[in-house]
């Protein structure tokens, strides 16, 4: 009789503590890296600029994990596969990009009002070839599998990572290739209490948040949200309601390669150098992205792209290029400790 | 001519041939039911009318046209909805979503029958923000039910809504499909224990191994001993 109460009062803050690290862990976890150089920097410089210009250039990267993100997030969140092609599709998008400025005649030299008309046209073509690319992966390589287990699609995936990179290695040679620095994307445009913030930022932010926009309010109205949620929990049911499977998966599909072209395009402009390998690396940091903000939550890639970006930029910086891989999938792993759901991710997705 | 019209229809699972030439119909304003042993191709038949499962031989007409190569989603479009094996609510969402994709394909406002349907089942009036998942299998069944008929269907097909419910709801789920009935909605009904099915139903199809093996009219099926033995519990 005496022991029960002892034994609550003694697991209750324990319990407690499970609980807050449950809900709250995550953000603690994320948050030590720029509190810790936060902290650093008003010791040994007396504010927050070098901290701030970690952030401005990580969100700037973020951005573009965050739309390669979301094509990993809306596929896994429909057809539970994890698309090992999609990182190789966004460097199909850089190529494609980089080999259209040729074909518009985009130099350098161009004037400020043929680059913006020239980069949009290459924005949409871009966007179209990786999106047709996209929709045609899944009707030739995973549509044929619907029924079969779920590693022989996850293996086809592979394969068409591999088939891929070897389309770019064959396309612009093994090493990497410098693009034309058309937007001047270091220039500083202006600074904001010493953080300077240069024309690649602006860019890529300034053409994410749109398209992010874009993307959600076109899934709201077209009703591709009610439509994609009850595919994913079951198909069966879902044709019955009087959907169709197998144009929601390709809608799915397109919207993923357009993202991930336009991120392509982001990419060239941003990092002014592409080779056939980036998307193998982007895959996996946009996968953990999403990971991160809860698979299956558009809203949550985008969230994880952007956490993502940040924690490199900051590793890069602070403690070393060697170790950022290191620390981005060390938080990885740190995540599915504290919060296997992810930041925004349903909690009960396995539930049904 | 009848509403829905089955000739002679084959359905194949994979080599196995699991409907070997059934032929049915259903006239509108019907209760129409079929009854058989499990694996006797019940199921089937209606996921062959709702193009789950379509016909590798045969013909089905709907109000006239052929409908044996048309897919699901554009079957239910054309007014035939169903309430499937196994209920298939859509777990992780409310029982207001569920409705709601019910409507998916409509245009119009369809609160009216959302009201409708929350007449015939007030418990799902009750659960409207719960989760499908977290409902028992009575009120998941309702909800299939329900969904069924966000759908405006002038052909509604029921898969076994009795399986698994207590005898006491049984029976107001009987109640429901009659009422359902009495409000203009034609009813193709599959039921392996028998009993209230014929007994709500105006005529009878009795099914084994993929064939029927007798039909007539629902009050002549409860009469009859060979029926009365196998599918009424000895009677």
């Amino acid at each position: 009789m005496e022991a029960a109460p002892v034994n609550v009062t003694k697991s209750a803050p324990l319990a407690a503590v499970g609980s807050f690290l449950g809900k709250y862990g995550l953000i603690l976890v994320l948050l030590v890296m720029p509190v810790a150089f936060g902290i650093d920097d008003l010791r040994t410089d007396g504010n927050l600029t070098a901290l701030g210009q970690n952030l401005v250039a990580g969100l700037s990267n973020g951005a573009i994990w965050a739309l390669v993100a979301v094509g990993y997030t809306l596929v896994y969140g429909i057809i539970e596969l994890i698309n090992f092609a999609h990182g190789d599709v966004f460097m199909i998008g850089s190529f494609v990009a980089f080999g259209l400025y040729g074909v518009f005649g985009l130099t350098v030299a161009t004037g400020a009002l043929g680059l913006a008309v020239g980069l949009f046209a290459v924005l949409l073509v871009t966007m179209f070839a990786t999106g047709s690319l996209n929709v045609l992966i899944e009707r030739v390589g995973y549509r044929p599998l619907r029924g079969a287990p779920k590693l022989a699609p996850l293996i086809t995936a592979v394969g068409f990572s591999f088939l891929l990179q070897n389309v770019g290695l064959l396309w612009l040679g093994g090493s990497q290739a410098g693009v034309p620095n058309l937007i001047d994307q270091a220039k500083v445009v202006f600074t904001v209490a010493g953080v300077d913030i240069t024309r690649g930022d602006i860019l890529a932010l300034a053409a994410t948040a749109p398209l992010v926009y874009l993307a959600t309010t076109f899934i709201r109205k077209s009703r591709l949200d009610k439509a994609m949620r009850a595919t994913a929990q079951d198909p069966e049911a879902a044709r019955l309601m009087g959907i169709n499977v197998d144009t929601t998966i390709s809608l799915t599909f397109l919207l993923g390669g357009v993202l991930a072209g336009a991120a392509g395009l982001i990419y060239a402009l941003y990092q002014t150098t592409v080779w056939f390998f980036q998307g193998f690396t982007a895959g996996l940091i946009a996968f953990t992205a999403a990971v991160m903000g809860g698979i299956g939550n558009l809203k949550g890639a985008v969230l994880g792209g952007l956490i993502i970006g940040c924690i490199q930029q900051i590793s890069d910086n602070r403690v070393g290029q060697e170790w950022t891989p290191v620390i981005v999938f060390a938080y990885l792993i740190l995540i599915m400790v504290f919060k296997p759901s992810g930041l925004l991710g349903e909690e009960t997705r396995e539930a049904g | 001519m009848a509403m829905l019209e089955v000739s002679d229809i084959h359905t194949f699972y994979g080599n196995i041939e699991a409907l070997k030439g059934i032929s049915l119909e259903v006239e509108e304003g019907e209760v129409v039911t079929l009854i058989g042993s499990n694996g006797a191709g019940k199921s089937t038949t209606l996921r062959s009318i709702s193009g789950l499962s379509p016909p590798r031989e045969g013909s089905i007409r709907f109000k006239g046209q052929e409908i044996g190569e048309t897919p699901p989603q554009d079957i239910v479009r054309l007014g035939i909805s169903q309430s499937p094996e196994g209920r298939k609510c859509f777990q992780r969402m409310t029982v207001r979503e569920n409705l709601d994709l019910g409507a998916y394909m409509r245009k119009d406002d369809y609160e009216n029958d959302m009201t409708r349907v929350f007449d015939l089942f007030p418990r799902l009036k009750e659960r409207e923000k719960q989760k499908a998942g977290t409902m028992s299998g009575g009120e998941q069944q309702m909800l299939a039910i329900g969904r069924a008929l966000m759908a405006q269907p002038e052909l509604l097909l029921l898969d076994e809504p009795s399986m698994g419910l207590a005898p006491i709801l049984v029976e107001r789920i009987y109640e429901t499909v009659a009422e359902i009935n009495k409000q203009g909605t034609t009813i193709l009904l599959v039921e392996q224990n028998a009993n209230y099915a014929l007994e709500v139903s105006s005529r009878g199809y009795v099914l084994e191994t993929g064939a029927v093996a007798l039909t007539d009219a629902s009050s002549k099926l409860r009469e009859n001993p060979d029926v009365q033995a196998a599918y009424l519990g000895g009677g």
